[in-house]
C-alpha cells in the first residue's frame, strides 16, 4: 500500500485543484454579473452541459464490437419514453437503469 | 419555509441524485479496497476531493505512485469543465462567505444539474445548501458502504452505472422542456458527439467550450439584429 503521507498529499492536491476550478471562475466572472449575457447563458447552458455529460458517461460503449451498444441504446430509449410518459425524474432513472441492468446482465451477456 | 420543510423538500429533490450516487459510489468503494487501500481512504477521497470521475482516475494513479505534479495536472484537466458552471450556477443566491465556500466546494456535476433545473429557479439559500450537503452525504456514504461491504451487489449484476447516464439524460430533457429551444438542443448534441469523436477523453471541456461559443455567437448576432 502507498504510504499515508503520499496518499494524504494526493488528496490535498486533488482537492485544492478541484476547489480552485469550482470557485475561482465566480470571482473572475464577477464583472459580468450586471451584463445581460450571463442570464442568457444561465438559461441556455444546462442543455449543452447535460448533452456533454451523457455522451461522456457513454464514451466507453463500443458500437463496433458486439452487442454494438444495443443495451445502452434500448435503455436510453426506455428512459426517454418513460420520462415523456410519466414525467417523474426518479421513476425514469430507476426504470431506465433497470432496463439496462436486465439487458447487460441477462440478455447481452456475451 | 421552515428548516424541516426545507430538509423534506430537499430529500425529495435529491432522490434522483441519490440513486445515481449510490450506484457509482458503491462501485468506487469496492475498487478502493480491491486496490489494497484501507476502507477509510475511500471515505476520505469521497468527502474531501468530492469529484467522482477524478477519484476513479486517481485510484489508478496512486497505485502506480504517480508524482503529485501529475496528480495536479490530471485534476486540472478532468475538472476544468467546472469553469463553465460559474456561468449559470446560482451562487448569487447563496450569501455569506462560509456558505459560498461550501457551495463552490460542493459544486459537482450533479449539484449543478439539479440546482439549474427550471423548478429550482426560486430555491432559497437553504434549499441549495441542503441539496449540496445531501449529495455530499450520498456520495461519501455509498463510497464507504462499497468499501466496507465490498460485494453487497453480486458480480452478475452489470450495468448499474447507467444510473448516472440516466440522471444527466433526464435532467437534460427537463432543461430542454424549460425553453423548448430546438436549435440549441441540436447544437448541444452535435457538440457532445463531435467532442467525443475528435477529442476523446478531453471531450467534456471541448464540447462545453464549443457550445458556449455557439451561444455567445448567437447572442451577438441577435443583438446586432435587434
Amino acid at each position: 500500500m502507498p504510504d499515508p503521507a503520499y496518499l494524504a498529499g494526493v488528496v490535498a492536491v486533488a482537492a485544492a485543484v478541484t476547489w480552485g476550478l469550482r470557485a475561482l471562475p465566480f470571482a473572475l466572472l464577477a464583472p459580468l454579473r450586471a451584463s445581460k449575457v450571463v442570464p442568457y447563458l444561465a438559461a441556455s447552458m444546462p442543455v449543452g452541459v447535460m448533452a456533454a455529460l451523457v455522451v461522456h458517461t457513454l464514451r466507453h460503449t463500443s458500437l463496433t464490437a458486439p452487442p454494438h451498444g444495443a443495451p445502452v441504446a434500448i435503455a436510453l430509449a426506455a428512459t426517454v419514453a418513460l420520462h415523456v410518459w410519466r414525467h417523474n425524474v426518479v421513476l425514469s432513472i430507476a426504470g431506465g437503469t433497470a432496463v439496462h441492468v436486465a439487458l447487460a446482465s441477462v440478455v447481452f451477456t456475451g | 419555509m421552515t428548516r424541516a420543510q426545507d430538509v423534506r423538500c430537499t430529500l425529495r429533490d435529491s432522490l434522483s441524485v441519490g440513486f445515481a450516487a449510490a450506484a457509482m459510489g458503491m462501485a468506487f468503494g469496492v475498487l478502493v479496497t480491491r486496490s489494497g487501500l484501507h476502507w477509510w481512504w475511500a471515505t476520505l477521497f469521497a468527502s474531501v476531493i468530492f469529484a467522482g470521475s477524478l477519484e476513479f482516475l486517481l485510484l489508478g494513479m496512486v497505485t502506480a505512485l504517480a508524482p503529485l505534479g501529475q496528480v495536479a495536472v490530471v485534476a486540472f484537466l478532468v475538472n476544468f469543465r467546472h469553469v463553465f458552471y460559474a456561468l449559470s450556477f446560482p451562487l448569487h443566491r447563496v450569501p455569506g462567505a462560509a456558505a459560498k465556500a461550501y457551495s463552490t466546494f460542493a459544486l459537482t456535476d450533479e449539484a449543478y444539474a439539479v440546482t439549474t433545473r427550471p423548478e429550482a429557479q426560486a430555491w432559497s439559500r437553504a434549499r441549495i445548501l441542503w441539496l449540496q450537503a445531501f449529495v455530499h452525504l450520498y456520495w461519501a456514504g455509498s463510497v464507504t458502504l462499497g468499501a466496507l461491504g465490498g460485494t453487497l451487489i453480486p458480480e452478475a449484476v452489470k450495468g448499474l452505472d447507467f444510473a448516472v447516464t440516466a440522471l444527466f439524460l433526464v435532467l437534460g430533457i427537463e432543461a430542454f422542456r424549460a425553453h423548448r429551444d430546438v436549435p440549441a438542443a441540436v447544437v448541444a448534441l452535435a457538440c457532445a458527439v463531435v467532442g467525443h469523436v475528435v477529442f476523446g477523453e478531453q471531450m467534456l471541456v471541448a464540447a462545453m467550450a464549443m457550445f458556449t461559443a455557439f451561444l455567445l455567437a448567437r447572442y451577438a448576432i441577435g443583438r446586432r439584429r435587434a
